[in-house]
Formats: C-alpha cells, sequence, structure tokens
C-alpha cells in the first residue's frame, strides 16, 4: 500500500463513480429517513430469493428496533419481532445487515460504539434463537445517518435504533 | 424540505462556486469585560493596493481573539506607514492604547516585502518593528504572521493565527442522499480548501504533529476505515480495514504511531499502531467500550472515554506500566477529553442540564462549564492554549463555536452551507 499520487478532484471522480456503483445494493437511506416503528426497509440488492423475498419487514414484522439513551438493552417489542425474524432465518438462511444508530447527543465516537453495541446486542438475541451468526453482518454508524432531523426527544428516540437490512 | 433539495443541488452542481462562498464568518457573542483598543493602521504597498487588505485580516485577528477592541478604520485621522509619521495625539484621541503601522514594496519579481509595527501610544513608544517578505499570492500569510507578532507582542502569549482548521461538513445532495465533505481552512475560516467529498459518512479528523497530513475516518469503502492523506498534493492511503469500528485516530507527539479505535474481536478497544512497522499493539482489554484516545503532550500517556465505570468518563493510561487512572468523577457522563498544551488543563464534553465543553485542572481538580450553548461536542484546543473549537448546534444546524480556556471569550463561526461539525485545531505551522 504505497502513497497513492491521486489528487483531489480525480479522486472525486473515481469515488463518485465507486459510489455509483455501491448505490445500486445500498438500502440506507429512504427507508431509515421516514423512521415508522412499523416501516418496512426495501432491500434494493439482486433479488436472493428466501420465503419472503428481500421485504424482511413482509406481514408487518418491525425491522428497526429503538434503545433507551446510553442504552443497548432490547426492548420487549423488538424481542417479539426479532422472534419472528429468528424463525424466519432458521428457515430460509440468507445475509442480514445490522445497522447499529445513535442520536445526536454526546460525543461522535463513543456514540459509534454504542450503535455497535446495539447491534450486536440484536446480533446475539438472534443467534440465542438459533439464527447462524454468520449470516449476520453488524456496522455502526452512530450519529453519521440519523432517521429524523430533529434535536427533540422524538427525533432522538427514532435515531437510537438498529436497522435490520438484507443484504 | 423539497425545497432544500432542489437548493442543495444547485449548490452541488456548482459546488466549486458555493465553496469560495462558503468560506466561515465570524460572530462574537462575548468578549473580556476590558478589551484592549488597538488601531491597525491601513498596511498598503508603494507599488498600490494589495490584493488582501492587511490590516483589515490583523483587526479581524485580534478581535476574534476577544482581548482587542479595534479602532474603525474610518475614525482613523492618519495612516502613518513608519515611526517618523506617527502623531500620538492623534491615536490618543481615538483611545487607542496601542497603534500598528506599516508599509510595503513590490520587487520586479513580484516578491512583497512589508514592514510593519507596534507601539504603545501611551508610552509614546515603539514595541515592535519588524520586517516580513512574501508574494502577492500568500497575502494573508503576511497578515496572519503580523498578527502572531503583535499577539505575542502584547500578550507575552505566541499567536496561533497562522495555524489551520480541519472539519466536516454534511448537507443534503441532489439525490437526496448526504453528501460528506472533509475541508481545511485558515484559523479564520477563510480559503477553505477541499480535501475530500463523499456520499458516505466522514469521522475524526486529527492532524499530523508537523501539519502536513490529516488523519480521519471514512465509510467509503462501506464500512469505517482510518486513511491519512497529505495536504500538499491530496494523496490518501488506507491504513486499517478490520471489521468492525476502525476510528478515532489521534497521531503520537512524535509522529510515529496512531492511537486508534478497534472492534475487531467484538468490542472497542485502543490500539497504538506504528506507522512504519504497521505493527497494532492492544492497549485496553475491557468488555466495555474504550475510545476516543488522545496523547499527552509528553506522548507518555493516552487519556480516552471508557464506561467501564458504569457511564462514560475519561481515564488516563501510562503507557509505559500500562497503569490505569479515573480522572473524572463530576456527573454522569464525560467524554471525548482532549488536553491543552500544558499538559494540565483537560477539554472534554460533560453533560449537566445538557452536552457542554467543560475543563478540569488536573493538578487543583478546579472543574469549569465553558459553554453556553446546545448539543456542544468535539472540542479542540488551539495550539497555543488560549481558546477551543467546538461543534454545537443552533437552530437545527450544525456550526463551530470557539470559547477562551478562561470562558471569557465566546463567538460563533456560522458557515452558510449545510452542518459543520468535528472541528480539529492544527498545530503550529
Amino acid at each position: 500500500m504505497s502513497f497513492q499520487s491521486v489528487k483531489t478532484g480525480f479522486f472525486i471522480a473515481v469515488l463518485s463513480i465507486f459510489m455509483a456503483a455501491c448505490s445500486s445494493t445500498s438500502t440506507d437511506d429512504a427507508a431509515g429517513a421516514s423512521g415508522g416503528a412499523g416501516s418496512g426497509v426495501s432491500a434494493g440488492g439482486a433479488g436472493d430469493g428466501g420465503a419472503y423475498g428481500n421485504d424482511l419487514g413482509a406481514g408487518g414484522v418491525a425491522t428497526v428496533f429503538y434503545f433507551d439513551f446510553d442504552k443497548a438493552t432490547l426492548k420487549d417489542e423488538a424481542r417479539a419481532a426479532l422472534n419472528i425474524h429468528a424463525e424466519r432465518l432458521r428457515a430460509n438462511p440468507r445475509a442480514v445487515r445490522l445497522e447499529g444508530h445513535g442520536d445526536e447527543r454526546g460525543t461522535r465516537e463513543y456514540n459509534i460504539a454504542l450503535g455497535e453495541r446495539r447491534a450486536y446486542a440484536v446480533k446475539e438475541y438472534l443467534v440465542l434463537q438459533g439464527v447462524n451468526g454468520d449470516q449476520l453482518e453488524v456496522i455502526s454508524y452512530g450519529e453519521e445517518r440519523p432517521a429524523a432531523l430533529g434535536s427533540d426527544e422524538s427525533s432522538w428516540g427514532l435515531n437510537r435504533r438498529v436497522e435490520m437490512q438484507a443484504q | 424540505m423539497d425545497k432544500y433539495s432542489k437548493l442543495f443541488s444547485l449548490i452541488a452542481l456548482f459546488f466549486l462556486a458555493s465553496l469560495a462562498r462558503a468560506e466561515l464568518t465570524i460572530e462574537i457573542t462575548s468578549g473580556v469585560d476590558n478589551p484592549t483598543t488597538i488601531a491597525v493602521s491601513p498596511i498598503n504597498l508603494a507599488e498600490g493596493i494589495l490584493p488582501e487588505d492587511i490590516s483589515a485580516i490583523v483587526s479581524a485577528d485580534l478581535q476574534r481573539s476577544g482581548l482587542f477592541n479595534p479602532v474603525p478604520r474610518q475614525n482613523m485621522l492618519s495612516f502613518p506607514r513608519n515611526q517618523q509619521e506617527i502623531y500620538y495625539r492623534d491615536w490618543k484621541i481615538l483611545g487607542a492604547e496601542y497603534l500598528v503601522f506599516g508599509g510595503g514594496t513590490k520587487a520586479a519579481n513580484g516578491s512583497i516585502q512589508v514592514n510593519f509595527g507596534l507601539s504603545d501610544v501611551n508610552g509614546e513608544k515603539i514595541v515592535l518593528n519588524q520586517v516580513v517578505n512574501g508574494t502577492a499570492s500568500n497575502v494573508r500569510d503576511i497578515a496572519h504572521y503580523i498578527s502572531d507578532k503583535i499577539y505575542e507582542a502584547i500578550t507575552g502569549v505566541r499567536g496561533a493565527f497562522s495555524t489551520r482548521l480541519a472539519y466536516v461538513t454534511s448537507f443534503p445532495g441532489r439525490d437526496g442522499r448526504m453528501v460528506y465533505r472533509l475541508l481545511v481552512s485558515d484559523a479564520d475560516g477563510a480559503r477553505e480548501r477541499l480535501m475530500l467529498e463523499s456520499s458516505e459518512p466522514l469521522m475524526s479528523p486529527g492532524w499530523s504533529p508537523d501539519g502536513k497530513e490529516l488523519v480521519y475516518v471514512s465509510f467509503e469503502t462501506g464500512r469505517p476505515a482510518i486513511f491519512r492523506q497529505r495536504l500538499a498534493d491530496a494523496s490518501r492511503q488506507q491504513l486499517t480495514n478490520f471489521k468492525g469500528l476502525n476510528g478515532a485516530p489521534a497521531w503520537s507527539p512524535d509522529g510515529r504511531k496512531l492511537a486508534l479505535v478497534l472492534s475487531k474481536d467484538g468490542n472497542p478497544e485502543i490500539y497504538l499502531y506504528d506507522l512504519a512497522s504497521r505493527q497494532f499493539t492492544r492497549m485496553t482489554n475491557h468488555f466495555s467500550i474504550d475510545t476516543e484516545p488522545n496523547w499527552t503532550p509528553d506522548g507518555r500517556a493516552l487519556i480516552f472515554t471508557s464506561d467501564r465505570g458504569g457511564s462514560p468518563q475519561i481515564y488516563k493510561m501510562d503507557l509505559a506500566s500500562k497503569s490505569m487512572e479515573r480522572l473524572t468523577f463530576r456527573g454522569n457522563y464525560n467524554a471525548r477529553p482532549r488536553l491543552a498544551p500544558d499538559g494540565r488543563t483537560l477539554v472534554m464534553v460533560h453533560r449537566d442540564s445538557g452536552f457542554h465543553i467543560a475543563s478540569m485542572d488536573l493538578e487543583t481538580k478546579d472543574f469549569r462549564i465553558l459553554s453556553s450553548t446546545q448539543l456542544d461536542e468535539s472540542p479542540t484546543v488551539a495550539p497555543n492554549g488560549a481558546m477551543l473549537l467546538y461543534a454545537t448546534k443552533r437552530g437545527g444546524k450544525g456550526l463551530l463555536a470557539a470559547v477562551s480556556i478562561d470562558a471569557g471569550v465566546k463567538f460563533f463561526l456560522p458557515v452558510r452551507e449545510g452542518d459543520v461539525r468535528e472541528p480539529a485545531w492544527s498545530p503550529f505551522l
């Protein structure tokens, strides 16, 4: 890995091509931004089948799970939804990405660590329900990708979350 | 929201043009009770007007320190270019305690020579008389140099006006996705330069101790990874690519290592990364969150955030012995520590009624809340220790604010476009 002498402008061009290439499989923004607990997260990736297709939220099962401030403890409603996901994932194994997020309060690097802890809480719960952990990828965005942009309790509540996404 | 995304699309389309308009501007909200009145007489060339107004830049620098109250130019009765042209009565009438005067010449090859001086108006004596050389393209450097010398002559503290800031901005792009930018500007926000633009988050910029490189976190690969990038040619190199967190890089004072955070083993831990050997050494071993490492100025210890005691608090680890000491006990949230250059003043994010920047004297344990804004984070101390910058929110928008280390001086650095955050003050350059 030697130093590449890439000028910024050229790099931006390369990066935008790269991003354009990535964006076809990226599933994060739009659905996350709507933020409602019941909103499904639609996958943009190539359809790889499975009993409930690409829609992890089929049948109205929550795919976004919310947390308290500075906490990574699963709530009862999250456990209920995760029980259904675990059943489906055992029956039809598939790759799932667990994206951890935090609200804007506190520091960014601590929040990204907290987001990861939340995503692991979801992963560990699914594994305890018999899901193969190798199917579950954990990634944390901390406070970098808020679902709601306000600086109030309701926005913060929507932002402290883990999103389950088909890969 | 629709209107805004259209507006931002336009801005994204003409981003070069918008960059020129996006320069930070300064808004002072509070200064010291009794600032020193100083007159900075216009400094021009014998051959004509300079491309930038040196004395306006010097006045703004001194005003931004909060310690000075510059005399408006329109009130000045004369514009002395040298000691002989000073009529002290002109300045006593205006209540000026100090006067900055000067002039310059331009050589045939385009180089510029500026002579400047500082006089004590009441004592009617010259405090400083100096020559500085430059070119028409670096008049701002000349101006900041003059500010540094004047600040030091009057306060006894080295000026930090010739330093730079790195920071991150974000705004919704044309397709609704966020656009993230890593930018570098002069300490006064001028001459903003784009280092990197990405549609994935950019985080945690920090400086190399020689001020020639940045280190930061980019999600451009779909996951967080640590990069280093040179300012001179914008060339860059990816340093880490581990599963999990790759975060919070902090360059060691000797330039040889980075302290950083990896969670490849399932939990965020602090590592040292040797830049020459590319070896990682794990420094913490605890099931809690250990993050936000930073170096003591002597390079012998790390300070970092850990919630091993049940809430995020600041700890210090001696690198040789690995012995650990908890530094903060007040309140249930103290995070992202930075030490002032004296090695004694700790600044951090502290939660009381909200999130504020606080300082603690490590010897006397004197604890002070420095900021009075909302949702404050990412404190970064100027290399002369006189002031710190941090990120805050106002009207739903992220912006940078500054506060003097004694909390007496406060001002905002608003940006016109998007959210601005994560300031990192360069070392002396």
